[in-house]
């Protein structure tokens, strides 16, 4: 949870720091991606706000450590290959 | 040299004596003049520093955090509305701990709109982790905006500051001022070197970062500790000040002035002048004048009133709500459990006149009394 070791001010002298904050744990809904439907076209890599969505022959995949689960790769697919679910834990 | 000046210009003078690397300033009244005469001085070339002529007074102290940010002097100037539109950006300064000086030519806030002089804009600001030094002249006020740079940039320090001088009554006000030599001031205050929040591309840093409960509770925690830690280093300062340049303002947190007395006054800024004056004339009564409010100077001011019978808070503010001044409050807290009448004078507010008449009758009339609260209206006979 601590994203930081107190300085004068709460400076951070230690680029990249934020990777270290897994906010994916701030999730309810978590992306189910149907890779049968997935064309592979991107469109729901580019409109991630976390851009945390990779890409590649098998299909797309989220990086669940920063995911918020905030549904707009789903909204946006336009060939429905993306569900939103309730995440258990 | 001793010059006939204007207040704000003598205190243009020291920001020049200091250096400051940027100038972000957006004029307001009473502190327009601050601006005007270091916009001058840099027109005469008499001054190199880079003047940001900003939108508002919520950009002059963005812009003053950006520069502070980077490692480098920063100073600005206002009052009133444009230090509460300041407002957001002043708590960040101090919780970035950004060693920035700021002039506060103390006049009263909206509404009614009035531009002349009382305590309720820095009263806004109390809370907010800046330094608070209240001047009672234009000297002072010259002096300490000099002592105000080497406290803020001190390693124990790293806290903005505001200076404070009231309205019209010093900055609009022509006396002879003591503009020390800039071989002196060098001397004196050494270049800014930042060692905690600096720009610099081969060792990026971030500034003002987010921050979970935990860390922001003891972040916090080190600011109220940093702002407490900071009194001995304005007395310090103060007290070489006093050696190098030959001029003392009390101890540099309260000034005792005749207080061997049952019946002390206690009260900030220019009206002192006029309390010290009514002081000397009537022999029953001392003065405590606090000039560093924040941090507030709890013990110096438990043993200045030790023993007293009787206190008069004079203060230019009004806590609304609580149907008294903010530093009555206060005072009563440090003094709680003694036995000691504590009385209050809410005056001054929106400029009206404290006469030495109004002084005297505020003794008269409330040093047999206790926790008795009157707000002066304006009649010189009151």
């Amino acid at each position: 949870m601590i994203i930081m070791e107190t300085t004068i001010g709460g400076i951070i002298y230690e680029p990249g720091s934020s990777a270290k904050t897994k906010t994916g744990d701030w999730r309810t809904f978590k992306p189910i991606f149907d890779n049968e439907k997935c064309k592979r076209c991107g469109i729901c890599q580019k409109f991630c706000p976390e851009g945390i969505i990779s890409i590649n022959e098998q299909g797309a995949k989220a990086n669940m450590d920063y995911c918020k689960g905030c549904g707009i790769c789903a909204e946006e697919c336009p060939f429905k290959a993306i569900t939103m679910e309730v995440e258990k834990k | 040299m001793s010059e006939v000046m204007e207040g704000s210009h003598g205190v243009a003078h020291a920001v020049k004596l200091c250096k400051p690397d940027v100038l972000a300033m957006y004029p307001i009244t009473p502190s327009t003049h601050i601006p005007e005469g270091l916009a001058q001085l840099i027109a005469d070339g008499k001054m190199d520093t880079k003047f940001i002529t900003v939108e508002s007074e919520f950009s002059a102290m963005s812009a003053c955090v950006g520069v502070s940010a980077a490692g480098s002097r920063a100073f600005t100037a206002t009052s009133s509305q444009g230090l509460l539109l300041m407002t957001e950006v002043v708590y960040a300064a101090a919780g970035m701990r950004l060693p920035i000086v700021t002039v506060i030519v103390n006049r009263t806030i909206s509404a009614p709109i009035n531009i002349w002089n009382d305590h309720q804009d820095t009263f806004a600001e109390r809370d907010s982790g800046w330094l608070q030094i209240y001047c009672e002249t234009n000297q002072e006020a010259l002096d300490t905006t000099i002592q105000a740079y080497k406290i803020a940039e001190d390693a124990g320090v790293l806290l903005p500051v505001f200076v404070c001088m009231d309205g019209f009554v010093l900055s609009h006000t022509y006396e002879p001022l003591e503009v020390p030599e800039q071989n002196e001031v060098d001397a004196f205050l050494p270049p800014y070197t930042p060692k905690h929040a600096f720009l610099d591309p081969n060792k990026p840093i971030t500034q003002g970062p987010f921050a979970y409960p935990k860390p922001y509770a003891a972040m916090r925690k080190e600011l109220s500790d940093a702002i407490m830690n900071s009194k001995t280093v304005v007395k310090k300062v103060h007290n070489e000040f006093a050696e190098k340049f030959g001029r003392a303002y009390g101890d540099g947190i309260i000034e005792e002035y005749k207080s061997d007395k049952p019946t002390v006054i206690v009260a900030m800024g220019s009206v002192c002048g006029t309390i010290k004056e009514v002081v000397d004339e009537r022999d029953d009564i001392g003065l405590v004048r606090i000039r560093c409010y924040r941090p507030f100077p709890k013990e110096e001011l438990v043993k200045a009133l030790e023993g007293k019978e009787n206190i008069i808070v004079f203060e230019k503010d009004v806590a609304l709500g609580m149907a008294s001044g903010a530093l009555y409050h206060e005072i009563k807290s440090i003094l709680a459990g003694k036995n000691v009448r504590i009385n209050n004078v809410v005056g001054g507010l929106g400029g009206i006149d404290t006469t030495k008449k109004n002084i005297s009758n505020f003794v008269d009339r409330m040093k047999d009394q206790n926790d008795k609260i009157e707000f002066l209206r304006g009649d010189p006979n009151e």
